[in-house]
């Protein structure tokens, strides 16, 4: 393993402690599919994406769309591993007056680039951003985070072929393809079917990797930076649940708790594999 | 047969259990009844029966729009569609579809919207509608009712199958407090007097109905008589209620887990403008968007308790 490989690996690891800490203050949450982008959420933000954390507005910086906003505490967990706030916030999540509400919300929270929580809506609202970068000249790049389910909606298939009309290179979609939405699996709740074949068919540059290993997020990530005409697609398979061995076990996992014990154990087993990595 | 056996106790139904048992109960007793959600089966408690009647229960997957417009078509080769989301989503996400797929094509269809305002607590302001009701009054022949306890909640679903237009009807799947003996039948578009009263009258729903209660018992120990009227049908609106208790206490206050405009509030003014002006203040959500957390702090939060009730009460009648 390299080093930056494991570099990665721990900042994975310490985004599930950070993201399961936050859903713990409250006793339950989406935690699925928190889990499920810790990976994907620890390469963007520990290699990819260009942010300054003591600058959450920084106009130069790369942005962030998490469109399955009811993942927000697995951004908190990022943001706060990465200094945009203090890590004791993360107790604060759902609190009245809180900056941690349950889904992603530009006005609250240092760091986080749009607010979303009504699936589909964010997808639009990161192509406007990518044309917004665009038009004004910059380098920046938009990621977007969708969720399988989600794109159910068919808005999220409006944006994707603007983008694609539009010709918007800095946009990537990373496509949280964890197999489950709210109501059980998405086979039996409404098929989506290949999303690879769909995401080439919208005329997006395509690519399908385990989205649970660094390594091949990493590499599908740097070759986005190529830019053109063509928005990109990473399709990540990816267990919902991902690295909590007893969410990925539990099918109906789109809510789970997180009571004290369970992140007790939880915590000490991503510590020691943090330990071994940071050697 | 209503029967009003309120004591301040929350009903040990949940709102889901009755949402899970009864739109099953519908659909088995009525071959043309069929429910339709959007990935929130297991929200409400329908999931098994509807895995094991897949023809009678369609999960549409996160597609609230697209879930109207199927519903409508179902309308229009004689089914009597039962729809679900939560409010936020029933309402605006899919308003468009709703008023013309549903509303103007004559498609008829009952909406759930689940959580309603302050309802909605950990999901946070983008899951908080405080403008559902303003929506769907808006639309031509529309319904709307927010729910009160979980036996007006049996009651009303019965007659929405049948009622014709779109019917909009809000309710949290938590409980409420007990207001209704199980078994009591509420009919839509008649408000039901609570609590009798001689110096001001409060029109409540929803959750508001249990603080309007309290506000009352507290008031009557400072020596004001107010009486308290479930309006859970905020469209129509019952015209004769509004009149009969503006008459009788010359002071009017409406409390709604909803923005002030568009919903009750505005609902009891028009009537109160135009047939019967008395002086009229609202306890309501002040023209803001929702946020997160427990549903007592939002209560606190958005003025929607019984002390904000009882200081309305006051309020409105120092201006008689
Ligand atoms: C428009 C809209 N409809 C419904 C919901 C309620 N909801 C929240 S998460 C979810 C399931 C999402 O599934 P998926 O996109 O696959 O997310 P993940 O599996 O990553 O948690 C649903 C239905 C919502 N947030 N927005
Ligand atoms: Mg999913």
């Amino acid at each position: 393993m390299t080093t930056e490989t494991k570099e990665l690996k721990a900042l994975a690891a310490k985004i599930r402690i950070a993201a399961l800490t936050a859903i713990n203050s409250i006793g339950s949450g989406h935690t699925g599919g928190a889990l499920s982008i810790a990976d994907a959420l620890a390469v963007l933000y520990g290699r990819e994406m260009r942010v300054d954390p003591a600058n959450p507005s920084w106009p130069e910086r790369d942005k962030l769309v998490c469109s399955k906003g009811h993942a927000g505490p697995a951004v908190y967990g990022t943001l706060a591993v990465k200094g945009f706030f203090p890590y004791e916030e993360l107790r604060t999540l759902n609190q009245g007056g809180t900056r941690l509400p349950s889904h992603c919300d530009r006005n609250k929270t240092p760091g986080i680039d749009m607010t979303t929580g009504s699936l589909g809506q964010g997808v639009s609202l990161a192509c406007g951003m990518a044309l917004g970068e665009k038009l004004r000249g910059r380098d920046s790049r938009v990621f977007l985070i969708v969720g399988d389910g989600e794109t159910n909606e068919g808005q999220v298939w409006e944006g994707f072929s603007f983008a694609s009309a539009k010709k918007l290179g800095n946009l990537v979609v990373l496509l949280d393809w964890n197999k489950r939405q709210l109501d059980g699996w998405t086979v039996d709740i409404h098929d989506m079917g290949d999303f690879e074949a769909k995401f080439k068919a919208f005329g997006f540059d395509t690519v399908k990797v385990n989205g649970n290993d660094v390594d091949e997020l990493a590499a599908a990530l740097e070759r986005t930076r190529k830019g053109g005409d063509k928005p990109y697609a990473i399709v990540m398979d990816t267990v919902k649940g991902a690295g909590i061995k007893e969410v990925a076990e539990t099918a109906m996992n789109h809510t789970y708790p997180v009571t004290d014990e369970n992140l007790a154990i939880w915590k000490e087993r991503l510590e020691a594999e943090i330990k071994e990595l940071e050697g | 047969m209503i029967k009003i056996v309120y004591n301040g106790e929350l009903d040990p139904r949940l709102c889901k259990q009755v949402l899970g048992s009864t739109i099953p109960a519908l659909a088995e007793a009525d071959p043309d009844v069929i429910y339709l959600d959007s990935d929130l089966m297991n929200c409400i408690g329908t999931a098994k029966w509807g895995a094991a009647h897949p023809d009678r229960a369609i999960n549409c997957g996160i597609a609230e729009a697209n879930m109207i417009g199927v519903a409508c078509g179902l309308a229009s080769e004689g089914f009597k569609p039962i729809v679900h989301s939560f409010g936020c989503f029933s309402s605006r996400r899919c308003f468009d579809q709703a008023f013309l797929s549903a509303g103007y094509a004559k498609n008829d269809i009952t909406i759930l919207g689940t959580d309603p305002g302050v309802t909605a607590t950990m999901n946070g302001g983008t899951h908080m509608p405080f403008e559902d009701m303003a929506l769907y009054r808006a639309l031509p022949g529309s319904t709307v009712i927010d729910i009160t306890d979980p036996t007006m909640l049996e009651s009303v679903l019965h007659q929405c199958v049948d009622l014709p237009g779109v019917k909009y009807v809000r309710v949290g799947r938590k409980s409420y407090a007990k207001v209704y003996e199980e078994g009591s039948e509420t009919p839509i578009g008649k408000a039901i007097t609570l609590r009798e009263g001689s110096d001001a009258v409060v029109f409540a729903t929803g959750i508001m109905i249990h603080e309007a209660m309290q506000a009352a018992q507290a008031l009557e120990k400072e020596g004001i008589s107010v009486a308290v009227v479930d309006m859970f049908t905020v469209k129509p609106i019952d015209v004769d209620a509004v009149c009969e208790w503006a008459g009788k206490t010359g002071a009017v206050v409406t409390a709604e887990n909803h923005n002030r405009y568009g919903g009750l509030t505005s609902a009891v003014s028009e009537v109160l403008g135009a047939r019967c002006p008395v002086p009229i203040e609202h306890v309501a959500v002040e023209d803001e968007f929702g946020e997160v957390g427990t549903q007592s702090y939002l209560q606190k939060r958005f003025g929607l308790t019984a002390e904000h009730v009882a200081e309305a009460v006051r309020k409105v009648i120092s201006r008689k």
